[in-house]
């Protein structure tokens, strides 16, 4: 019984935001809103494995975002739709609809071959040294994308928004939403369980005691490549959903380290090494944008200013590394994996 | 054969010659001690022989099993497991987390494995959770399974650190200082314990230690080093009435 539970609440969750968005009961602001959410939950959880469980600091997180975001762009433009420079599509625009997972997926294995970049320099190096290898990394992804014209350089690439035309022609859901409602549920299903098994909590291991984690049987070099892989793997699955957002470009102006510096905001205010502060905290900060924006430019001097008193009064962020079931115990009847049931039988 | 074997360790940092010549031969079930003044090189010997340090020059066997280049994580897996001088837990984890993620070299199931969470993955969990608390009991500490390691009393958190040693199923175990901060009675204790791991989990012992209580008590043979050489080996005895020693440790006489 308390198995069913949580894919309940999941599944309620995906029928009112998919099915209200396809009614049309939220307008497209609001679909819009919801969207950068997901993506936002996305680079927030994604993250925190890095800068909240192993205690690296990578600001270089956008970076990766760029490369999925273009890879699968790219990817798709090329296949689904016609395009100045790939010429007509390749495969019919129908295929899009099975196909578009696909993309997302080949975006994310791009973007965490790009993190082996800085998961390598991290068997030598830590703390500054790698912030500083990570910010790099963000600079090289930036730069190397400005200068590629067949792209559009500078300027930005556009066509996504043909092939989502594509797809809601042939079928009238809003596709972009029901990916990454999946992506992000996906992206939570996979930290959670990772973080949850003992393999994955020599990553924690690595955060206390880096060295005692290498001597008691940690193979420290194996768990960094995996957690910056997998983490900016789904920072590239966040940046390939964003790819297909509305607007319908993506530039290299927006994965700078200003964008990198936002995401961090959002793991450091949920909480280091929170998966429900990180996602608490994502919500909250997308809708505070929002809810700031009739203050113009003025947003970015109240935001600040907001997260300077909360650091004051909070300076582990609003959950710390306490996930939500452990302030509120009950919640576990409802969120709780098996290894805490079993964890609680056996008290 | 020895179940562990030093041939000509030697080390340098730069220019200085921190370990310098070490033999030793460690037949399976010893207890043997190392001893020496601050500075001798003691520790530089059990990070050259767990992989912390790659030796400048030597030879370390387990088994016959080269040793020398191996990661300390691979070191570890054939069997050799520590604590250390100042207690290292990770303080933020729980205890059973402490001694769980000890077990990882033992961890057969793939990676795609601890994502998906399959039967073979449950399965594994649940045997190494249940050998993890085992061992706790063993060493009194099954109440303190989910308290921070961070949290425990300094008595306790030494012997978390050899119970998470233990849990590397090692065949030598290397203890750096173990007695250092304990009282006479906390001393008493850790020796009756590390006698009863010794017989319970069939451990070939090798234990640096100060407190000449412990060191006399319970080893077998003792090597003293001075200045990263070996200057005296031999029995408790031999070792406590060798002018040698004495003049290492107390300075030479004076008149």
């Amino acid at each position: 019984m308390r198995k069913l539970y949580l894919p309940l609440i999941v599944l309620l969750l995906f029928v009112v935001i998919i099915g209200g968005s396809w009614l049309r009961i939220f307008n497209e602001y609001w679909q819009l809103v919801l969207l950068f959410m997901g993506i936002n939950i996305i680079l927030t959880v994604s993250l925190n494995l890095i800068n909240g469980y192993m205690g690296e600091f990578s600001c270089g997180h956008a970076g990766f975002m760029a490369v999925g975001a273009y890879v699968t762009g790219i990817l798709t433009v090329w296949l689904f739709a016609e395009d100045k420079v790939f010429g007509l599509p390749v495969l019919p625009a129908a295929w899009a609809i099975p196909l578009f997972p696909v993309a997302l997926i080949i975006g994310a294995v791009a973007a965490s071959l790009v993190g082996l970049l800085i998961a390598i320099p991290s068997f030598r190096t830590r703390g500054d040294y790698l912030a500083i290898v990570t910010l790099a990394v963000n600079y090289i992804v930036k730069s190397a994308i400005e200068n590629m014209e067949v792209i559009g350089g500078p300027r930005g690439f556009v066509g996504m928004k043909r092939v989502m035309n594509n797809m809601a022609d042939v079928l009238d859901v809003p596709w972009l939403l029901i990916w990454t409602f999946i992506g992000m549920i996906v992206t939570i299903l996979i930290i959670r369980n990772f973080m949850s098994s003992t393999f994955g909590k020599g990553v924690e291991a690595i955060r206390e005691d880096e060295i005692a984690a290498e001597l008691m049987s940690v193979n420290t070099r194996r768990v960094k490549v995996v957690v910056f892989m997998l983490s900016c793997g789904l920072a590239g699955l966040a940046g390939g959903l964003f790819a297909h957002w509305p607007g319908g470009y993506v530039n290299p102006g927006t994965f700078t380290i200003l964008k990198s510096t936002e995401v961090m905001v959002m793991v450091y205010l949920g909480g280091m090494g929170s998966i429900s502060g990180s996602i608490i905290s994502a919500i909250g900060f997308t809708l505070l944008l929002e809810v700031l924006r009739p203050l113009g430019v003025f947003k970015w001097v109240v935001i600040p200013l907001l997260l300077v008193v909360m650091m004051l009064l909070r300076p582990t962020g609003i959950l710390g590394n306490r996930e939500l079931t452990d302030v509120f115990p009950r919640l576990r009847a409802i969120f709780g994996s098996e290894e805490e049931s079993y964890a609680l039988a056996s008290d | 054969m020895p179940l562990l074997q030093i041939k000509t360790l030697s080390h340098w940092f730069g220019g200085l010659r921190a370990v310098y010549d070490f033999n030793l031969d460690l037949e399976e079930g010893e207890l043997v001690g190392l001893i020496g003044p601050n500075g001798a090189g003691k520790t530089t010997i059990f990070n050259l022989v767990t992989g912390a340090y790659k030796p400048t020059e030597g030879m370390v066997q387990l088994n016959g099993d080269d040793l020398v280049g191996l990661q300390p994580h691979q070191i570890t897996a054939r069997g050799i497991a520590r604590t250390f001088q100042t207690i290292r837990l990770w303080n933020e984890l729980t205890v059973l987390d402490n001694i769980c993620i000890a077990y990882a070299s033992r961890i057969r199931y793939s990676l795609p494995d601890s994502i998906l969470h399959g039967r073979r993955y449950r399965e594994e969990e649940r045997q190494i959770k249940e050998r993890a608390i085992e061992l706790l009991a063993v060493f009194g500490l099954e109440q303190q399974a989910q308290e921070l390691a961070g949290n425990l009393p300094y008595g306790a958190q030494r012997r978390v650190e050899i119970a998470r040693a233990l849990a590397t199923e090692p065949r030598v175990l290397l203890l750096d200082e173990p007695a250092a901060g304990m009282n006479p009675g906390e001393i008493e204790e850790l020796l009756a314990l590390i006698q009863q791991i010794r017989q319970d989990f069939g451990l070939t012992i090798w234990i640096i230690e100060h407190q000449m209580r412990v060191i006399m008590n319970i080893c077998e043979r003792i090597k003293v080093v001075d200045f990263g050489e070996t200057i005296a080996a031999g029995t408790p005895i031999e070792i406590q009435n060798n002018p040698k020693v004495i003049e290492a440790y107390l300075g030479e006489e004076a008149f």
